[in-house]
């Protein structure tokens, strides 16, 4: 029989005022097991935890209780506390009575009567909990970053110069992301390229830091500070030990229809490529669907032309295997797509552009070379609309619920550089509200209001009509002066809400990180945990978790950075005791087990067992600890209930069932 | 200490997976959306962790109504769990209605951790059917009805 302690909080008032916390003092001493219950202020505090360690030593206790707020709150913390005064952490249980009692209930009768039940059901597991001992595994000295912008380079930046190793795997061809292709950047205007290339050639440059870029990551498997990691090198169709970045092959080749990535489809690229300029690494790839050598097999006009041999049509696809103790995830971001929204044209006329468009066309490099001019008949414009809000904050399932963050503040970018370079043209911007709680922000806003004549206009557009003579009627509103707005525009840009980037989903399945509705990633805890993952050893940063802009994102990259190397800086960690364990004398070796369990942790042995005096070798089902997460899936398969859970056994669950069934 | 004997109180067992319901369920709570008491959360890893056998002592002891929560399809912390419960399920619950448990006493939710107004929704709409449905009255050990 163990004997129990329980100990009711009060959380000041938030139990207090709803659960009558003597009272339930009160009834749970008279449970089985119970020697020992009380009551006190804030249990989580020093004083609190002391109470624990007094009683465990006054009344040898072998179990505790504590009736408190989430266990996802402070399990650990009386886990701890219950280690410190001499128990094993694992003979604590939580009574959730704030959370799930006094904060959503109001009849303080029904309120306690539940918290007593919360407390009988903790009580009843704790009656058969048992010592559980976490085992210890390595921490591989390194890290993986998925995702190459702003945000994976920061992190990477960071986790190197604290003197891990660090690779960062990104897709496309260059590291950089979106932050390469802007233009200017608010809230300071100053230029993306020049801001971001240093920190690109830094990255590139670092001994500690190695670049994958046309790769993607395959496969995961292993677990915090022991991941194995499958990544993809694409053929490149360039070898980039020789490639010497000159450039010759992309001005050589016949091929130059493919719609460019970088800019958006606004021009085209050849088909042996480098996105940029800038791009890092300057080694180019040859597009296979777009070469003309590799539809027809006739061409091979980049072969002939490389002074350093680099072109190698052969190169396959190669898979890197490596090791990692931390993964930061920064995917990044991209525009929605615009077919659920056929009231703004986008479709139908060249001149209606996204916020991403107008940026490439407003850059010197982009495909108007940084003239602002109409796409349709490359004619200067001379009055412009801009459309807030275009999918953002949306009520219906065309578009995205959230505030996309970023727009406002872009759009008044875009307003004030339009107005400054090009003082004839008109700007008006449709809005629902402005948003610009940030450092600057609103100054910001007001300059463009106040010192660039920018039109605010406070509404929403409803049609934007292709005219025939080449114009874009603007159908709006005007809420302030409660009338309708006709006005006949050259260009309408579209402040196009941001989603995370679609192949975002498979990086949370490979790494087991849970995603919310909008596909943003989730993190271990809203306010506490922002840049770590639920899922142990896997970490957040930049815009895959959330709309952040440059300043918060890099930000949050460093903060995740921290965690990586915080994590990276250990030699051994301790593993989840939680885990199955198979009854030898009720195993038959079915193997209905290990076809569930997703981390492959089960295996089979030749095992001597003693049937009740039958001495025979049977083949046993066998969980390895390291492996083994505890999910349970193996236990409700098992067909012989010979599989079982430490922490959540068979009988603690049922233990549960009866107390609360009472 | 019943509050009034008259009233139909059911019991009602929501078994909410640790990473994403429990986690949903809290929110609810830390956001002050209310549901009937009636309700007690049973904290599991995974919804994949709830065996049948569960639900039917649940019933054998009294309960009304078994709710089981977890993640969405796909965002399982464990990746397939919820895959094995959602089977599983299906096939518990219908045998239970064949053996007159009616399918409206058990239910399946996915309610991520950022659903708190989903947990409290559900739980208000499972509570109110289970109050449309009245007693329990099969399956249960006689002896726990008082
Ligand atoms: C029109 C517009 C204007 C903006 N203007 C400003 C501004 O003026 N000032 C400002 O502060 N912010 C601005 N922003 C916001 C800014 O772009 C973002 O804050 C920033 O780019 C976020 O960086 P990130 O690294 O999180 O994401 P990204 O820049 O999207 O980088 C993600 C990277 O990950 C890669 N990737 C994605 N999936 C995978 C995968 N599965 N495997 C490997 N790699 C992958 C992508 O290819 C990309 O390189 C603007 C945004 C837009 C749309
Ligand atoms: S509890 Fe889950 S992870 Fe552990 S052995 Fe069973 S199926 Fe595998
Ligand atoms: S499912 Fe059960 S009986 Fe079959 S091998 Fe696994 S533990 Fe043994
Ligand atoms: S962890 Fe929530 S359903 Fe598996």
């Amino acid at each position: 029989m163990q004997r129990i302690g329980v100990f009711v909080c009060h959380c000041g008032s938030n139990i207090a005022a709803t659960v009558d916390v003597k009272k339930v003092v009160e009834m749970v001493a008279m449970e089985p097991g119970v020697v020992h219950a009380e009551d006190y202020q804030y249990m989580c505090s020093e004083a609190g935890q002391a109470k624990i360690a007094e009683a465990v030593k006054e009344k040898n206790l072998t179990g505790i209780v504590v009736c408190s707020c989430s266990p996802r709150m402070h399990e650990n913390t009386f886990r701890t506390a219950a280690k410190r005064a001499g128990i094993n952490p694992y003979m604590v249980e939580i009574a959730n009575i704030r959370e799930h009692c006094s904060w959503i209930h109001k009849n303080v009768e029904e309120a306690t009567e539940k918290a007593v039940i919360l407390a009988r059901a903790a009580i009843a597991k704790v009656n058969l909990n048992a010592p559980l001992f976490p085992g210890e595994s390595r921490v591989t000295k390194r890290a993986l970053v998925i995702g190459g912008g702003i945000a994976g380079i920061q992190t990477a930046l960071d986790i190197a110069d604290a003197g891990y190793e660090v690779d960062i795997v990104e897709k496309t061809p260059s590291i950089g992301g979106r932050m390469s292709q802007l233009d200017k950047t608010f809230p300071t205007l100053d230029c993306s390229a020049c801001i971001l290339t240093p920190k690109m050639v830094e990255a590139a440059a670092h001994e500690k830091i190695t670049i994958y870029t046309y790769s993607e990551v395959e496969k995961v498997s292993g677990f915090v500070g022991d991941f194995t990691v499958d990544i993809r090198k694409k053929a490149r169709s360039v070898d980039a030990n020789k490639c010497t970045g000159c450039g010759v092959c992309q001005e050589k080749c016949p091929s130059k229809k493919a719609p460019s990535e970088f800019n958006r489809g606004l021009n085209t690229r050849s088909a042996i490529y480098t996105p940029f300029a800038q791009a890092i690494p300057n080694v180019p790839v040859i597009d296979r669907d777009a070469c003309i050598k590799f539809k027809t097999g006739k061409c091979g006009v980049c072969e002939k032309v490389c002074q350093a041999g680099a072109i190698d049509y052969t190169q396959q696809d190669e898979i890197v295997t490596q090791k990692y103790g931390a993964i930061v995830v920064a995917t990044g971001f991209d525009t929605i797509k615009l077919d659920n929204y056929d009231e703004y044209a986008y479709n139908q006329s060249k001149d209606v552009i996204t916020s991403l468009e107008l940026e490439r066309i407003m850059n010197a490099a982009g495909p108007t070379k940084g003239h602002l001019e109409r796409l349709s008949d490359g004619k200067h414009p001379h009055e412009i609309v801009f459309v807030q809000c275009v999918g953002s904050r949306c009520s219906d399932n065309r578009g995205k619920s959230y505030c996309s963050k970023i727009c406002c503040m872009y759009t008044a970018k875009h307003a004030m550089l339009i107005r400054d370079k090009y003082p004839d043209v008109n700007v008006t911007v449709f809005y629902i509200d402005v948003r610009t709680p940030g450092k600057n922000f609103d100054e910001f806003y007001r300059r463009a209001v106040e010192e660039y004549g920018v039109n605010y206009v406070k509404g929403q557009v409803g049609k934007v009509i292709p005219q025939p003579n080449g114009k874009l009627l603007v159908q709006g509103s005007d809420l302030l002066d409660n009338k309708q707005i006709f006005k006949e525009a050259d260009m309408v840009v579209l402040a196009t809400a941001i989603e995370p980037e679609a192949s975002v989903r498979q990086i949370a399945t490979m790494l087991t990180a849970s995603i919310d509705t909008n596909n943003f990633l989730t993190e271990a805890h809203p306010k506490l945990r922002p840049v770590e993952s639920p899922t142990a050893g896997v970490f957040l940063s930049g815009v895959c978790q959330g709309p952040k802009d440059i300043p918060e994102t890099v930000a949050q990259a460093g903060a995740a950075a921290v965690k990586a190397i915080g994590l990276l800086a250990k030699d051994k960690l301790t593993t989840n005791p939680c885990t199955a364990k198979a009854d030898e004398l009720m195993c038959n070796g079915c193997s209905t087990c290990a076809n569930v369990c997703p981390y492959g942790a089960i295996s089979y042995e030749e095992k001597e067992v003693n049937d009740h005096g039958i001495r025979e070798t049977r083949r046993i089902a066998v969980v390895n600890n390291a492996l083994c997460q505890g999910c349970g899936a193996c236990t409700v398969t098992c067909p012989s209930g010979a599989m079982d859970l430490q922490g959540f056994s068979n009988r603690q669950i049922i233990a549960e069932v009866d107390a609360i069934c009472r | 200490m019943s509050i009034n004997n008259e009233e139909f109180r059911p019991k009602i067992v929501a078994f909410c997976c640790n990473w994403c319901s429990y986690a949903g369920a809290d929110l609810a709570g830390s956001s002050r959306l209310a549901y009937p008491a009636d309700v007690k959360i049973i904290r599991v890893p995974c919804s994949c962790r709830v065996n049948p056998m569960f639900i039917l002592r649940a019933f054998e002891k009294g309960a009304d109504g078994v709710i089981i929560c977890g993640c969405h399809p796909g965002d399982c912390h464990y990746s397939t769990g919820n895959y094995y419960a959602r089977r599983r399920m299906t096939l518990l619950f219908s045998m239970l209605d064949y053996m007159g448990v009616e399918n409206g006493r058990t239910r399946v939710e996915w309610v991520s951790a950022a659903e708190g107004v989903k947990f409290s929704q559900t739980m208000n709409e499972f509570v109110e059917k289970i109050h449309s449905l009245g007693e329990n009255v099969r399956l249960g050990d006689l002896r726990c009805k008082n």
